[in-house]
């Protein structure tokens, strides 16, 4: 006779199944190293965040009194380049992503374990490159490096950055190839294409974008090194190169970028949703679909960035229509994702408030890009502070809301414990006031004329530099408050059973922490994603984690 | 799936072929060729070694035929580059 055994967190899980540094350093479990990402990649947002709070301090005031030129140059450039290469890019698909590839598709681990460990040690080499870097005397280039300033004029350590970047890449491409090849080969039976979850489809379309464009940014930062320090003419007009020509290349890789950033975090928004609503997610194939669309036609887009840097003004019309072509696959995720929300039963958990969050703030980032991909209003526009409101409501409206949305969901699946929802909900709210108190002045700032990488501006715009200072201390302190409940839940949160939220999913349908091999079987899919149970139900589908599902 | 052995003498020729390819790309530098054949000389030699390389030091041409569509995306992918980029640069005098 079959008895059900409540998982208790004592079993053997992946994170008790070893001890020592050399079961950590040495580990081929995906969800292993996805924590060490997890540290790493946290500790780079760290740095990259003191230098976000260097420049908001320098900016209080409108003259130049903490920081001098030169220093504000390297700060924003490293701030820059940390969030952008060592916290972004990596954040959601080689934290949450390795851990959950696997396990949503009932595998064991990803297709290559070694390989997936091999990246890891190659964004600590690239990391500890580029902080070599900084701390050599640090780099002044903007994150774009952008030609002949990076080339010819600038004094401060470019090849050694752009080499941290360089080694930095082969993770990404690293991590793609694993993701790319597990979701082919690895599924579980049953778990066909269109029952993937949406998270999957959201990464599979990010491991495309990171095996095709990440060579590129690779050939074009050795290209400048050679420029550098060989002074061959591919940059330089004196020696018969296109300081233009490095723009394109650069844009080529950096514009897909934003989309390695963002398409995992519509990964993760899709999840929150549809099971925060209870419902199926409004128009699957479409919100899945979206998803290699916004991959592909992220790549024609580029030379948005390149309206005023002397592009010709027909490839100028070509990319600002393909720009505007490009909104219409996140405009369906965000249209979907509303419509799911409709008569759903919508329960408002910490996971939940940073999706609804993401929605709003990714819909204001999105509408003001294409202010940008308008020729015209471009003009205007170019290089003040509504670029830099527009990208980071992308990239932190949208991409660290998305992670810290799944980070909360995924808690007690990682840790085997639960966070604080109280705790969890008033930093939600924190994250979203401080984060519309910063960037919403940004775009009145760009507006008015302010330009982006000056730290000495006119009187008048002090007013809503205050401001944005202010709401970067608020968002500050909304992004410790997690830090600290987080590593306090680890030890002290209440125990997570293997399904918290009484979810369908296949990552629920084990105990929590999972056992190294995820599955204490092999599963075998016989429901549609995001199929729930009548709500009667719920509570069998709770305990599908310690039997066989015959029928969902 | 079945390895195909490459007796070692391909490999030792490929090389052989790269090398002369090397010493015609030195000796064409130093021609100056009418107009853009500069460009059109040195590329077509580029793009005869790299061929090389992709079909036989990577095996491409053992492959299976998947292996050859990945192939062809990666160069259709290199094909928007250089297309959306020439978009600019040949029609810069437009205007």
């Amino acid at each position: 006779m079959e008895t059900f055994v409540p998982p208790v967190p004592s079993r053997i899980n992946y994170i008790n199944a070893q001890y020592g540094l050399k079961s950590w350093l040495l580990t081929k479990d995906h969800k292993r190293i996805a924590l060490l990402y997890l540290g790493s990649i946290s500790f780079f947002f760290f740095i990259g965040g003191l230098y976000a709070m260097a420049i908001r301090l320098e900016l209080l005031t409108p003259q130049a009194d903490l920081l001098q030129s030169t220093t504000y140059n390297k700060v924003f450039t490293q701030h820059g380049i940390i969030m952008v290469f060592f916290f972004l890019i990596p954040s959601i698909p080689a934290t949450l992503g390795n851990f959950l590839v696997p396990m949503m598709i009932g595998a064991k681990d990803l297709a290559f374990p070694r390989i997936n460990l091999l990246s890891w040690y190659i964004y600590m080499l690239g990391g500890i490159v580029t902080i070599y870097a900084l701390l050599a005397g640090g780099v002044d280039t903007g994150w774009t490096f952008y030609t002949p300033f990076s080339t010819t004029f600038s004094n401060s350590y470019v090849v050694a950055t752009g080499l941290g970047i360089f080694i930095n890449g082969f993770s990404s491409i690293l991590t793609g190839l694993n993701f790319i090849v597990t979701i082919h080969t690895m599924r579980a039976p049953g778990m066909t294409w269109f029952r993937l979850p949406l998270f999957i489809w959201a990464h599979y379309a990010t491991s495309l974008i990171m095996i095709l464009g990440t060579p590129v940014i690779a050939i074009t930062i050795l290209l400048l090194a050679f420029e550098r320090v060989a002074h061959i003419g591919i940059f330089d007009p004196a020696v018969g190169g296109d300081p233009v020509l490095f723009q394109h290349l650069f844009w080529f890789y950096s514009h897909p970028a934003v989309y390695i950033m963002v398409l995992p975090g519509m990964g993760i928004i899709s999840e929150l949703i549809a099971n925060f609503s209870r419902k199926n997610i409004f128009g699957y194939s479409f919100v899945a679909f979206s998803s290699l669309a916004i991959a592909v036609f992220g790549f024609l887009v580029w030379g948005h960035h390149l309206f005023v840097a002397s592009q010709s003004v027909y490839a100028g019309m070509i990319f600002s229509f393909l720009s505007f072509a490009v909104a219409i696959p996140s405009a369906i995720k965000v249209f979907n994702w509303t419509a799911t929300l409709y008569k759903a039963s919508i329960s408002y958990d910490t996971p939940m408030l940073y999706a609804l969050g993401f929605i709003g703030l990714f819909t204001i980032g999105g509408m003001t890009g294409l202010f940008l991909a308008a020729l015209a209003v471009d003009v205007h526009l170019s290089d003040t502070y509504f670029v830099v409101a527009h990208f980071h409501y992308i990239m932190v409206g949208g991409t660290l809301l998305a992670y810290l949305g799944g980070l909360h969901y995924w808690w007690p699946k990682i840790t085997g414990r639960m966070y604080p929802e109280g705790w969890g909900r008033f930093s939600a709210l924190v994250v979203f006031i401080g984060f519309n108190l910063t960037f919403l002045p940004q775009f009145i700032l760009g507006y008015m004329g302010m330009p982006r990488r000056y730290h000495v501006y006119p009187a008048e715009f002090q007013v809503l530099h205050v401001l944005s200072t202010a709401g970067a201390s608020i968002l500050g302190v909304g992004l410790l408050i997690p830090l600290f409940y987080l590593m306090w839940s680890m030890r002290y949160g209440k125990v997570a059973p293997g399904n918290p939220w009484h979810l369908p999913g296949l990552e629920w349908r084990t105990q929590s922490p999972p056992p190294t091999e995820n599955f204490d079987y092999t599963p075998v899919v016989t429901w549609e994603a995001y199929e729930f149970a009548p709500p009667e139900e719920t509570e069998v589908v709770g305990k599908f984690h310690d039997k066989v599902p015959e029928k969902a | 799936m079945s390895e195909h052995i490459v007796p070692v003498k391909v490999y030792v020729s490929i090389f052989l072929a790269l090398m002369v390819g090397t010493a015609v790309t030195v000796l064409a530098a130093f021609q100056d060729f009418p107009g853009a054949l500069n460009v059109i000389v040195a590329m077509t030699i580029a793009v005869v070694k790299a061929t090389l390389v992709v079909l036989y030091f990577m095996h491409v041409r053992y492959s299976a035929r998947l292996i050859w569509v990945i192939v062809a995306s990666a160069l259709f992918w290199m094909g928007i580059l250089f297309a959306l980029t020439f978009s600019d640069y040949w029609t810069r005098g437009w205007l």
